[in-house]
């Protein structure tokens, strides 16, 4: 089983399209990763399927780095 | 105002037949069927199981795939389409110029598999599952949208809709945005993927496709009596049109001016035409009056042919009203050998009106066994003829009686 830090680490990769390296920690997805907000909207969604857990409006806007969104998992996952 | 000429400076094209202009010319001059059995989705309960699908496409050779999932497949292939014609026309965009190259592609139906797709999720799973990217990755101007971006093209930014009639309609309008003055170059064209569910559905519930499911290869027969309606094909075609001077001052190759344009309407009913072809025959006319061309001059029509009843008879009788009962021009239909790719018709039937042109030779139409009563032309049957070719016209028809005709002519000084 994969550790939740793994698993959102590649959903990252999968939705912005980067490689396993740049997916550092204190990464933005905005400022390092190319993302643009129409992107954060779909990784937001991508992590809540995977997760199955629902991330209000204004949480969702608070994920803006890898650590934040590990973070945020961790805190709220099921399981 | 003298009118500016726009000439033809590039090509591209995906289709059931290649994924590029030349392999496709080849097969059609070799008269080869795109079409064949729907593997995609569970056809058990479709009365029609086939169509001319796009084979061995893989989106990832062209663009990453980050970018690709953001387009529905009808956008991926007009970016294609479109990024061939840019290299083929060795036109270099630099900040000087791209305030002056627009772009003009569309489709007739649009993203139909984004909008079933998020549909569904919508259903399943409520608002909150639907992508961000559904409504940007299915809207049909999307496609020079995404083309403008990959190519920096900052100049007029349109796509024309008109059913199947919207690749010749856009290639017509781009023109004359050139001709205008409003842009020296333009990319034209139309791009499509309506082998959906939904679109076969609708089409089959409309009573407009074939139904030869035994024989996909043989079922869009134009002109022949046991035609039963269209093949859908998938795909895209794009030009490049350029200013002639433009063009002829950075030392493009010229493939063929595009010396007229016509459009009419039927103003008669949703689907079908009237039975004497009177729209149709008013496009062909005013095409031929914007040329100011006499229509003896016309070598080659590439027609809308698209194997159904109705319309194949009404075209048949528009052509003998304008160019005479007993007229030799070389007609055939490519789209006995293409399907109809609707929206991207007009567009690829332009390139290969074009290629006749270049190659002196008219592409044949396939499946042409026992000419229907009327149906007694020249349809150039089964085999590709080597001719004289200076004009070639090109037609197009589609739902909600929208008509075009555009001709292309062999440069001359």
């Amino acid at each position: 089983m994969s550790t939740i830090e793994e698993r959102v680490k590649k959903i990252i990769i999968e939705q912005l399209g980067v490689k396993e390296e740049e997916v550092k920690l204190e990464a933005s997805f905005e400022n390092d990763l190319g993302a643009d907000s129409l992107d954060t909207v779909e990784l937001v969604m991508a992590l809540e399927e995977e997760f199955e857990t629902e991330i209000p409006d204004e949480e969702a806007e608070k994920i803006r780095t890898v650590q934040a969104a590990i973070d945020y998992v961790t805190n709220h996952s099921a399981d | 105002m003298t009118k500016r000429r726009v000439v033809v400076t590039g090509l591209g094209m995906v289709t059931p037949n290649g994924l590029n202009v030349e392999t496709t010319w080849q097969s059609i001059l070799a008269g080869q069927s795109g079409a064949g059995p729907i593997e995609h989705f569970d056809t058990e309960l479709f009365a029609t199981k086939f169509a001319a699908l796009v084979k061995g496409f893989e989106v990832t050779n062209y663009m990453s795939a980050k970018d690709a999932r953001k387009m529905d497949t009808f956008i991926q292939y007009g970016v294609v389409a479109a990024q061939e014609a840019m290299s083929d026309s060795g036109l270099e965009v630099t900040d000087r110029n791209r305030s002056r190259i627009g772009v003009m592609i569309s489709s007739g139906i649009g993203g139909l598999e984004g909008i079933e797709e998020n549909h569904l999720k919508l259903q399943q799973g409520g608002p909150r599952r639907v992508s961000p990217f559904f409504v940007p990755s299915s809207i049909i101007n999307m496609i020079s949208g995404q083309v403008s971006m990959r190519h920096g093209l900052t100049g007029p930014n349109m796509a024309v809709v008109t059913a199947c009639t919207s690749g010749v309609h856009n290639l017509g309008q781009a023109a004359r945005v050139i001709a205008y003055g409003d842009a020296d170059v333009m990319l034209a064209g139309g791009a499509e993927k309506a082998s959906t569910p939904l679109a076969m559905a609708g089409f089959n519930a409309a009573r407009a496709l074939s139904t030869h499911n035994d024989n996909p290869a043989g079922a869009s027969r134009p002109w022949d009596k046991g035609r039963d309606g269209f093949v859908l094909g998938d795909g895209a075609g794009v030009v490049v049109l350029e200013e002639y001077q433009h063009a002829k001052k950075r030392g493009a190759t010229i493939y063929a001016e595009l010396t007229g344009f016509g459009m009419s309407a039927d103003a008669f009913h949703l689907t079908a035409p009237p039975e004497n072809g009177e729209g149709a025959s008013a496009a062909m006319q005013n095409a031929l009056r914007d040329a100011q061309l006499d229509y003896a001059a016309v070598d080659y029509i590439n027609a809308h042919g698209t194997s159904t009843p109705v319309g194949d008879i009404a075209e048949v009788r528009a052509i003998k009203s304008v160019f005479g009962n007993a007229t030799q021009v070389a007609i055939s239909s490519t789209k006995s050998m293409t399907g109809h790719l609707l929206g991207a018709a007009g567009a690829i039937e332009s390139i290969f009106s074009i290629l006749a042109i270049r190659d002196q030779i008219a592409p044949p139409t396939l499946n042409l066994n026992e000419p229907d009563n009327e149906c007694d032309l020249d349809f150039v049957p089964h085999k590709a003829r080597p001719m004289m070719i200076a004009h070639a016209l090109c037609n197009s028809f589609g739902f909600g009686g929208t008509n075009g005709s555009v001709l292309f002519s062999k440069l001359t000084e």
